[in-house]
C-alpha cells in the first residue's frame, strides 16, 4: 500500500464558541483517487477542509499529509502540498491582475524571475486560461474567475487539490467545462460538493459526512443508490436524475 | 462591466506618460505637487503658469475628455470652498464688482483654485496612465511597508464588488418598495450600511484565509520589481524641478 496523501486519525474539533462541529473523523485517500466528500449543510466540511492545511488545528487526533505531520514547524510544506480552492472566487483572487494573484503562492515558496512566470504560465494552460494573464479578476466572468482560483492553487504544484463546491453558481457549460478539466488534471483530488449528479460524474469514491462524523465511505454509485442512507442525510438527487 | 467612479481610472495609451515606470511617475507626482503648494500663494501669474504645465501634461496622455472630465469631478468640493473662501474671511476688504470682499480671502481662495486645480489635473493625469497593478508594484518598489500597500491592493481588487453589493442591496430595497425621501429612511439605510460592513469584515476573514492556504507569512512576495533608466527618471521629474525654479525664483524676487 501506498503512503495515503491525507491521512487522518480521529480528528474532533469545537470551535472557540464551544460549537463541537468534528467528531473523530478517519479518513484516507491514495495518490492518484478522486475523492468526493458529500454531506448536508453545517455537517463540518469546510471545518474538515481547514484542517488539511493547518489553518484549524484539531484539539483531539492527527493529520498527515503524505507522511508529513500537520504541524506549526511543517506548515509551508503542507500548504504546499495540500492546494484549497474555496467556494467564492472572490475571495480567492485578491491581487490586482490574475498574474499576480497566480504567481502569489509560488512567490511565498521563493520562486522568482522566469521559473515564477513559467510557473505562473504552466497553471494558466492547465486550466485553459492562459490568455487572461494580464485581466483584472473583476473583469472576468465567474466561470473564468473560477479557473483562475484553480490555477492559483495548481502553480504550487500540490499533491492533492481540495475543492469546496467547484460546480456553485456555475452555468451548464461552465460545469462541464470545469469537468473535464477537472478530469485532465494529473493531481488527487478531494472536493467538497452537494452537487451528487458531479460528484457522480468525476468521482469513483465518495465519503458522506454528517453531524461532524464520516457516516459512510464507498463507491459514490453504491453510496447514492442507497436511498436510505441519503435521506438519512439530507442527500437529495435532482428529480429525474437516475443512477 | 461596473461603472463605479474611481474604480476604472486607468485608460490604456501609448504615450510618454503611459510608458514611464509606475514609481517615477509617482514620485514625480508628488514632488510636483509638494513644489506647486510651496509656491507663496500671492504668486498668481506663477501659479497659473504652473497649472498651464499641469494642464499640459494632462493633454499629453490624449486621453478623451469625455474619459477625464468625470476624473476631474474630485475637483468640485475644492472650487465650492475657494468661492465661499472671499465671504468669510476677516481682515482689509476690496471690491470686487457690486460686492465687498475680504482681500486675503480673495488672494487665500484664487490661489487654492490655482494650485487645488494644478494638484488635481496632475493626479488625474498620473491616474489614467498607470494601471492599478503598476502602481502596488510602485508602492512596493518605493518600501512603502507592505499593510499600506495591501490596503492599497485590496482597495484596487475589492471597490468594485464592494460597489457592486451595494448596488444590489439598493436593487433589493427598491423592489420592495423602499425609497430613501424621508428620515424615516435612515434606519433602514443605516441597517444597510452595517450589513455592507459585516459583509466586507467576513471578506476580510475569508481573503486572509485563502492568503494564509497560500504560503503567506505576512511579508508581501515582491515578484516583478519595477525599474528606470535614469533618462526616465529625467522625464518624471521635469515638471517638478519647474515648479521648483518656479517656486525658489518667487521667493527671491519677492
Ligand atoms: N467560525 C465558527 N465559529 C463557530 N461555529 C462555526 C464556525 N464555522 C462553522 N461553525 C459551525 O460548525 C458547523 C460546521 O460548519 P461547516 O464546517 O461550515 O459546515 P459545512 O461546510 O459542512 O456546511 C456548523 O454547525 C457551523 O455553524
Ligand atoms: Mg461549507
Amino acid at each position: 500500500m501506498t503512503t495515503p496523501v491525507l491521512d487522518l486519525r480521529g480528528v474532533a474539533y469545537a470551535y472557540p464558541g464551544g460549537h463541537q462541529a468534528l467528531f473523530g473523523v478517519d479518513l484516507h485517500v491514495h495518490p492518484g483517487e478522486r475523492v468526493a466528500l458529500l454531506g448536508p449543510n453545517g455537517a463540518g466540511k469546510t471545518t474538515l477542509v481547514l484542517h488539511l492545511n493547518g489553518v484549524l488545528t484539531p484539539g483531539a487526533g492527527s493529520v498527515t499529509v503524505s507522511g508529513l505531520p500537520v504541524t506549526d514547524e511543517n506548515l509551508l510544506e503542507v500548504r504546499r502540498r495540500v492546494g484549497i480552492v474555496f467556494q467564492d472566487p472572490d475571495d480567492q483572487l485578491f491581487m490586482p491582475s490574475v498574474r499576480d494573484d497566480v504567481a502569489f503562492g509560488p512567490a511565498n515558496l521563493g520562486l522568482r524571475g522566469a521559473e515564477l512566470d513559467a510557473r505562473v504560465v504552466e497553471a494558466l494552460d492547465a486550466v485553459g486560461v492562459a490568455d487572461l494573464a494580464d485581466r483584472a479578476p473583476h473583469h472576468l466572468s465567474f466561470g473564468q474567475r473560477r479557473r483562475v482560483a484553480i490555477a492559483t492553487v495548481l502553480a504550487m504544484r500540490p499533491e492533492i487539490l481540495v475543492l469546496d463546491e467547484p460546480s456553485s453558481n456555475l452555468d451548464p457549460a461552465s460545469r462541464r467545462e470545469l469537468a473535464d478539466i477537472l478530469r485532465s488534471l494529473d493531481v488527487t483530488i478531494l472536493m467538497v460538493t452537494h452537487d451528487l449528479p458531479y460528484a457522480v460524474e468525476l468521482c469513483p469514491r465518495a465519503v458522506v459526512l454528517s453531524e461532524g462524523s464520516v457516516v459512510a465511505d464507498g463507491p459514490t454509485r453504491e453510496l447514492l443508490s442507497d436511498s436510505a442512507l441519503m435521506a438519512r442525510h439530507r442527500l437529495e438527487l435532482p428529480v429525474g436524475f437516475s443512477i | 462591466m461596473g461603472s463605479a467612479p474611481g474604480a476604472h481610472l486607468h485608460v490604456e495609451g501609448d504615450t510618454v506618460l503611459h510608458r514611464l515606470p509606475a514609481h517615477t511617475k509617482l514620485v514625480g507626482l508628488m514632488a510636483f505637487v509638494l513644489a506647486v503648494v510651496s509656491v507663496p500663494s500671492e504668486a498668481h501669474v506663477a501659479l497659473g503658469a504652473l497649472l498651464a504645465l499641469g494642464v499640459a501634461v494632462l493633454l499629453s496622455t490624449r486621453v478623451a475628455a469625455r474619459h477625464l472630465l468625470p476624473r476631474l469631478a474630485v475637483e468640485t468640493p475644492f472650487a465650492v470652498f475657494a468661492l465661499v473662501l472671499p465671504f468669510v474671511a476677516v481682515g482689509p476688504t476690496t471690491a470686487l464688482g457690486p460686492v465687498t470682499v475680504s482681500q486675503t480671502g480673495l488672494t487665500a481662495a484664487v490661489a487654492l483654485l490655482l494650485k487645488g486645480t494644478t494638484g488635481v489635473v496632475t493626479a488625474v493625469a498620473f491616474a489614467v496612465t498607470t494601471r492599478p497593478r503598476d502602481l502596488v508594484r510602485a508602492l512596493q518598489h518605493l518600501r512603502v511597508p507592505d499593510p499600506l500597500v495591501l490596503i492599497a491592493s485590496f482597495m484596487v481588487r475589492y471597490l468594485d464588488v464592494v460597489a457592486d453589493q451595494l448596488r444590489r442591496m439598493k436593487v433589493a430595497r427598491a423592489s420592495r418598495g423602499f425609497s430613501a425621501r424621508s428620515v424615516r429612511a435612515w434606519p433602514v439605510l443605516a441597517a444597510g450600511t452595517g450589513a455592507l460592513f459585516i459583509r466586507s469584515y467576513e471578506r476580510g476573514e475569508r481573503v486572509h484565509l485563502a492568503m494564509v492556504s497560500r504560503g503567506w507569512t505576512g511579508a508581501m512576495p515582491m515578484t516583478s520589481p519595477l525599474s528606470a533608466t535614469p533618462g526616465q527618471w529625467a522625464t518624471a521629474l521635469a515638471p517638478a524641478l519647474v515648479a521648483v525654479v518656479v517656486s525658489v525664483g518667487v521667493r527671491m524676487a519677492g
